[in-house]
């Protein structure tokens, strides 16, 4: 998100969902729609069938490699190399908007000479992919308008991931596929209300609307409407909270809904950080992995128990509402909240409804302006909506950017190569992803039909690599990196390239994320997932012995 | 603006726009045309021929899910010929069908059992007819869905589906003439296919064919959004009892337009799970837990002891709403300013995160809040 915001001015999906369909080329890096956001891989589908071009860009063979016209099969974390590889034919071949990058951009010749300094040849070699088929991508998204980018975490998570972003951003604003209908950058938000969570300011460096928390005029906005004195210091950041709890520095977390135990990287170290915190409150439904280690624990209530609004991927603000009475005790996040900070002896905590706390938001935020709850009866209204008859904005940035000048950044980006590479020790790349049947680590996993499809982790490994572990499909193995162990069933595929193995993330008795780096983005402090150096070792005790087997598996 | 052209239908003058079929116009005008195979989400292919009509100047009685309107075209949709017709083309769908609507989930709601009411059958000519128990395997191998082969009547509306709308293409027509049945790859069970579970062939199968595990029929829906991911699909929940029976999507919302996927369809169960805490937990070393009366023990599995003991041996203990709110409240006052740190929810809405935000920063008196926007 840095990224984009460093570039256009904001970040979020520039376009909206149901343009995907209209486009005439998809360029999809780094997302596993149909299993990630099924619906909006159902919009890939009809655009396809309506002979849109679709270029795929994945180290894994995905579902929608086979509907591709094009399939980039990048080396995990070469995405720079290949972005500017697309690039650089976009700029000999002279097949950039010249007009928009004139009116609409900044610094193209900085950027011109970055790429420049970048022949084709290098970016085939880091990336893997041939020059040929780095080429026929960059024509095809250059000359087929309008073109659209969808990239999700196979961007982001990785230490370079501000690069990445930036270096998608710079294909779309050279080919000026932006502002307009069915174009644009379209990072598809994980989670349900992720982009609602960072408009709302849950980010230690701004306040609801990205108001920026060390701008003296905007604090002194919120000093006056919430009524007392505000730190001007940006806070620290998630992955940096369990650094500080580990140094000792934080002394008490309050977590609402979360299960970092589980989904951040390197977990056996946030364990740790964990247990040398004074005071650790969980809020949330379940008794999660995190939860058990929690001094106190609130049970909250789930969405289909409570009012509120969740702000999708495309900036959309929709309701939520109560469907049923909270079940056992459990009581609405939002009511825990009030009650705690009314025990505390805070003033502005006494909402008796969602509705009036929306009221709060909309008076302090200006792309929610106009957002107000009988506005959101029949569909939901997409930010920015500055005011109460503004009929929200479908894709953004159509006659300006939103950075100080109102032009764009172009900027030039180096390759910096992954944290971690392969070495003789950890010979493989894991690579994280997600299944079609699970989101996270808690929701799904407590829905028995769900499990029933997918209920344990699989190591995906190449045949060659197989080959020569000796390791049959379906074998317990232990998957290593430099911080920890996990074991896991081997699933034997051609989906993944020799000396790449992926796994998912969802199982909190397969905790993927032990193995994880935690190496961060400089910019964004985004983990990096994506690329983890690993090794495979067969597990003896697996075997079953012959002996045991002719008793059957009902004697001991 | 499409051009709209006249055509008469049974007399009544019409006028439909350019690119329509007969069927969609006469729906239109409220002329009913019985149909088994044709679902307006999914192109027509014309399988059952129930809505065969009369179009003057043509010879042949026409399927109207396949033919478009035309200019000044005169067409008749219901005589005694077209009925007579009708009648053996059910007879011998019937004739097929496992016939036992006393036990089928489907019943009540079920396009053939609407038909039989409208179309009527000969008894005495659909008896002579050899009724062949087909006696297929059930499949139910699928956590959220059964398949009944010998209730399928071939409309080809879950493979249309499948293709068109899912874009997954896991079941397609296998084999000819008598043994014609919807199959998978290799007519392995669903489960084994790679069939994605999303259930979208269920919302349309016109008849009992492909039904929920769950049989029950909410008796009321609740209007929300999906809390599974970033699309933000719009859903009803589907009430019964005080619990959620059923999810479908919300042809409304402009994000899903009615779609769903597995985890939105089926994915609402762990409101429900068992597991669901119940009560505000303390560890039972602090004092307020001691003071309580309800003590439960909650076992922790597996739970490897890395920190001071005196802080990790302790139980977890019920506690009251009342103690539990007092007990954070009055202990996170010793921790205000910067030693405080938050971590928020994608999964929560957007008034928590806006009063947890609140909360940290005018409360607490620090920025340090976050959540997992950067995982």
């Amino acid at each position: 998100m840095a990224g984009l915001a460093a570039s256009f001015g904001s970040g979020a999906m520039t376009n909206s969902i149901n343009e995907i369909g209209k486009a005439a080329c998809i360029f999809a890096i780094g997302t596993n729609t149909t299993a990630n956001h099924p619906i909006i891989g159902r919009q890939i589908d009809r655009a396809l069938r309506n002979g849109t071009k679709l270029i795929v860009a994945d180290p894994r063979q995905i579902p929608l490699c086979r509907k591709a016209h094009i399939w980039l099969r990048l080396q995990p974390g070469t995405d720079v190399a290949l972005l500017k590889g697309m690039m650089r034919v976009i700029l000999d071949e002279k097949l950039f908007d010249t007009s928009f990058v004139k009116e609409r951009c900044e610094d193209f010749e900085a950027f011109e000479t970055s790429i420049m300094e970048y022949d084709l040849a290098t970016a085939a070699e880091i990336s893997g992919v041939t020059a040929k088929e780095i080429a026929e991508a960059a024509r095809m998204y250059a000359s087929t308008s309008p073109a659209t980018i969808l990239y999700t975490m196979g961007i982001t998570q990785h230490s370079h991931g501000t690069d990445n972003v930036r270096s998608v951003a710079n294909l779309a604003l050279v080919t000026g596929n932006i502002g307009k209908p069915s174009t644009g950058v379209n990072p598809l938000r994980g989670q349900n209300n992720v982009q609602g969570a960072c408009d709302m300011g849950a980010l230690p460096n701004v306040y609801p609307g990205y108001q920026k928390v060390d701008d003296k005029e905007v604090r002194e906005k919120f000093e006056k409407a919430w009524g007392c004195d505000l730190n001007p210091s940006p806070g620290v950041t998630l992955t940096e909270i369990f650094e500080a709890a580990h140094a000792g520095k934080v002394k008490a977390l309050y977590l609402m809904g979360e299960n970092p135990m589980v989904t951040d990287p390197d977990s056996k170290f946030i364990e740790k950080a964990i247990s040398r915190l004074e005071l650790f409150v969980v809020q949330d439904l379940f008794l999660t992995d995190t939860a058990r280690l929690a001094d106190v624990v609130l049970p909250a209530a789930s969405f289909a128990e409570k009012d509120g609004t969740f702000t999708n991927t495309e900036r959309r603000v929709q309701r939520v509402r109560q469907a049923i009475e909270p079940v056992e005790n459990a009581r609405p996040d939002w009511m825990i909240i009030c009650d705690v900070a009314r025990n505390m002896d805070a003033k502005g905590f006494d909402f008796d409804s969602p509705d009036q706390i929306m009221e709060e938001i909309r008076s302090l935020t200006p792309s929610y302006g106009g957002i107000k709850y009988e506005r959101l009866k029949k569909s939901g209204l997409q930010w920015p909506c500055p005011f109460p008859i503004h009929p929200g904005t479908p894709y953004l940035y159509s006659d300006r950017f939103n950075t100080p000048s109102g032009r764009a950044q172009l900027a030039p980006v180096e390759y910096r190569p992954s944290a971690e590479t392969a070495s003789n020790e950890y010979p493989f790349i894991l690579t994280t992803r997600r299944s079609i049947f699970h989101y996270h680590s808690v929701l799904s996993r407590k829905v028995p039909g769900l499990n029933a499809l997918r209920g344990e982790e699989h190591v995906e490994i190449n045949p060659a690599d197989a080959a020569s572990l000796e390791i049959k499909d379906g074998e317990v193995v232990i998957v290593a990196s430099k911080r920890g162990s996990v074991k896991a069933k081997i699933k034997i595929t051609g989906v993944v390239t020799p000396g790449v193995v992926s796994m998912t993330f969802h199982y909190g008795e397969t905790r993927t994320n032990i193995l994880t780096s935690t190496a961060l983005d400089p910019i964004a402090k985004i983990p990096e997932f994506k690329v983890c150096a690993v090794k495979i070792e067969r597990k003896e005790s697996a075997y079953i012995s012959k002996d045991y087997l002719r008793w059957g598996t009902g004697g001991k | 603006m499409t051009k709209h052209v006249p055509l008469t239908i049974n007399g009544v003058e019409v006028r439909a726009p350019e690119g329509t079929t007969i069927l969609t116009a006469a729906q239109d005008a409220g002329i009913y045309i019985p149909t088994l195979c044709h679902c307006p989400d999914v192109s027509s292919q014309g399988v059952c021929r129930l809505c065969l009509v009369k179009i003057e100047k043509r010879r042949r009685l026409e399927p109207s899910c396949r033919t478009l309107v035309e200019e000044g075209m005169v067409v008749v949709t219901d005589d005694a010929e077209i009925e007579q017709l009708r009648q053996v083309i059910l007879e011998l769908i019937l004739s097929d069908h496992d016939f036992n609507c006393l036990l089928c989930p489907k019943s009540g709601n079920c396009r053939l059992q609407e038909l039989v009411t409208h179309i009527d059958y000969n008894e005495r000519r659909f008896n002579r007819f050899e009724h062949v128990a087909k006696e297929l395997p059930i499949d139910t191998s699928n956590p959220f869905f059964n398949f009944n082969p010998n209730k399928c009547i071939h409309c080809t509306i879950c493979v249309r589906t499948c293709n068109e709308i899912s874009g997954t293409h896991a079941i397609d027509m296998a084999h000819r003439g008598y043994d014609l049945k919807v199959s998978t790859f290799a007519n392995k069970p669903l489960k084994e296919s790679v069939c994605v579970s999303c259930g979208e062939c269920v919302e349309r199968c016109p008849v009992g064919a492909l039904t929920p595990k769950k049989v029950e029929h909410p008796t009321r829906e609740v209007k929300t959004t999906c809390t599974h991911c970033g699309v933000g699909c719009g859903l009803y929940l589907g009430i019964r009892g005080g619990a959620i029976i059923r999810a479908r999507g919300d042809r409304e919302n402009p994000v899903n337009q009615g779609n769903l996927c597995v985890r939105g369809r089926y994915g609402h169960e762990f409101v429900d799970c068992h597991e669901r805490l119940s009560f505000p937990l303390v560890r039972a070393y602090d004092e307020y837990a001691q003071a309580s009366s309800i003590v439960d023990e909650v076992t922790e599995k597996g739970k490897p002891v890395t920190a001071p003991l005196v802080k990790r041996e302790g139980k977890f203990v019920e506690i009251t709403w009342d103690q539990a709110i007092k007990y954070v409240a009055s202990t996170l006052s010793h921790y205000k300013g910067d030693q405080f740190s938050a971590i928020s929810s994608a999964k929560c809405t957007n008034e928590e995160n806006y009063l947890f935000q609140k909360f940290v920063r005018v409360v607490m008196g620090t920025n340090n809040i976050d959540h997992c926007a950067r995982l």
